[in-house]
């Protein structure tokens, strides 16, 4: 099976009436490492959530693993991993609960979680590095930590297709490369990746391909282009905060 | 324990730990969703139930579930419209549900009395076939809650990442909408419309003060519950209080306590470590969508 893992065609998806994409197509084959390259604002995060269907196109169409995404229910051979951890709401969750979530698209809602369950998520823990902070709750845990912790809640799941929505943004070099790492260990077994970026960092070897965003449509598709003017020097930390990290209790919100 | 010879007295108890039990069991999802006082909303709801109920000669906490679940399924629908307007919504249906109440309540024979009943909780009137309904729909309601955990909890700390699960994010969501009614309806015997978010909130605040996960979080909000409401029936027969409000009174001295302790420990702590400083306080409100 060598066919496309996703297509997205003619694909335009508009918020209140503002186009957001015009206009877009993209293959993703099995085994790729597709970076989705763009500005703030140019729409790259919106084209992987429509993919994913999170957001609704207004026309075009986008099939998953050959099937219409309408119809699509094999979600378990998908991992997603969004840009940050959901905003903590003060009820703790350790490290391992977060993660055991990523079996759920294999397991269902009414089965209780097994041995192979279990076994999945030390795997998925041990391949970000996690393994000693899995009883933590993840509100102690760094930014690059709790992002680490997300690619284990996909990684648990066993998916074929990999779907990250900026994961090294902000994230401390450290987290950057165990990430790089846990990637390549998907790609070697054979896993397609569609990954978002503002920046590939560690990541870069591992691309196969980049599409780069512009004003919502598809500017460039083929090589990774060579950065340019300040994002070109060596020492160039390009770091987008998300705020500062909040303390954990009862009235933390 | 000789109070507990009488039988009204040991209805009331069962009824009380049943709900006790219940209530955090489900307001774990509700706090980790910042819905907390949406269970004060539906039972204002339920309060036209009641009204409906004694107005047509029928089960008020009957008429109230049906009631309360309509009421429940609007919100979660607006919640998940994401509408800016659903604050607005939100608060006509809650001083709506409580208007409606006390207007049907007074055109129904009933004396003021036993609007107060339902305001405050009458637990000690509990009869033979409350307690039946208490006892069947608190089972449900854990049953619910404990077995669909990693789904639910999946739901409420991530719901996008729920979606591309294949989770059924909005059927699950509509079943939290109806568990939070029904809880509301049989936590109305014991502490009343008015105190009913403090038994399903207040014991996870405390919780969460000392665990470090969800699962631990949700045992002990479970067991703080438990205690209050046990502590609490007995506390009323012994002085004579208002049973809802000793449960709820208790509820919040088991909080502070807990908080307290937690605070202390964490200073000692940090003594050890060096000198942080304290974590700004911010309080939690209601918030509709995410």
């Amino acid at each position: 099976m060598t066919g496309p893992v996703i297509t997205v065609t003619h694909g335009v998806v508009g918020y209140d009436g503002r186009p957001v994409l015009r206009d877009v197509s993209l293959t993703v084959s099995a085994g790729e490492v597709v970076a989705v390259l763009g500005a703030n604002g140019s729409g790259k995060s919106t084209l992987i959530r429509a993919v994913l269907g999170l957001v609704p196109l207004s026309s075009g169409e986008v099939t998953l693993f050959g099937t219409a995404q309408r119809r699509f229910r094999q979600w378990h051979r998908i991992g997603y991993v969004p840009q940050r951890l959901g905003a903590g709401s003060g009820v703790p969750a350790t490290v391992r609960e977060v993660v055991a979530s990523g079996r759920l698209a294999r397991r269902g809602v009414l089965r209780p979680a097994g041995a192979p369950d279990r076994a999945a998520v030390a795997e998925a823990l041990a391949a970000v590095g996690l393994t000693d902070r899995a009883g933590d709750p993840v509100a102690t845990l760094s930014g690059g930590q709790q992002q680490r912790t997300l690619i284990a809640r996909a990684l648990a799941g066993r998916p074929e297709l990999l779907v990250l929505d900026e994961p090294t943004a902000g994230v401390d070099m450290a987290s950057q490369e165990a990430f790089a790492e846990a990637l390549t260990g998907f790609v070697d077994g054979g896993g397609t990746v569609l990954l978002v970026a503002h920046e590939l960092g560690p990541l870069r070897p591992l691309i196969s391909r980049a599409v780069v965003v512009h004003q919502g449509g598809i500017a460039h598709d083929g090589a990774v282009p060579e950065p340019a003017g300040h994002h070109a020097a060596p020492d160039h930390d390009h770091v987008h905060p998300h705020g500062p990290d909040e303390p954990v209790g009862l009235w933390s919100s | 324990m000789s109070l507990f010879q009488y039988d009204f007295m040991l209805r009331a108890l069962v009824g009380a730990l049943i709900i006790g039990l219940a209530a955090p069991a489900l307001g774990i999802y509700l706090v980790q969703r910042r819905l907390t006082l949406i269970g004060d909303g539906i039972g204002h709801v339920a309060l036209t139930g009641v009204g409906a109920g004694l107005l047509l000669n029928r089960s008020p906490v009957l008429v109230a579930v049906v009631v309360a679940t309509i009421g429940a399924v609007t919100i979660e629908l607006i919640r998940a419209r994401g509408r800016t307007s659903g604050d607005l919504a939100l608060a006509l249906l809650f001083y709506g549900g409580i208007a409606g109440g006390v207007l049907l309540v007074g055109l129904s024979d009933s004396t003021s009395s036993n609007l107060n009943a339902y305001l405050f909780g009458a637990l000690t009137t509990t009869s033979r076939t409350d307690l039946v309904t208490i006892a069947v729909l608190g089972a449900v309601v854990l049953v619910a809650m404990v077995g669909l955990r990693p789904a639910l909890f999946a739901i409420c700390h991530d719901e996008e990442y729920a979606r591309v699960s294949g989770l059924p994010v909005r059927e699950l969501n509509l079943l939290l909408a109806v568990i939070t009614a029904v809880t509301v309806t049989i936590a109305m015997r014991a502490v009343g419309v008015l105190l009913i978010s403090a038994l399903m909130v207040v014991p996870v605040a405390a919780a969460q003060q000392v665990t470090r996960g969800f699962h631990s979080t949700m045992t002990m909000a479970m067991a703080l519950g438990l205690f209050s409401a046990g502590t609490g029936v007995w506390v009323a027969a012994t002085a004579n209080t208002a049973p809802g409000a000793s449960i709820v009174v208790l509820a919040i001295g088991l909080f502070l306590v807990v908080t307290l302790v937690a605070a202390l420990l964490r200073a000692v702590r940090r003594r050890r470590v060096d000198g942080g400083s304290a974590p700004v306080a911010e309080p939690h409100e209601v918030v509709l969508h995410r």
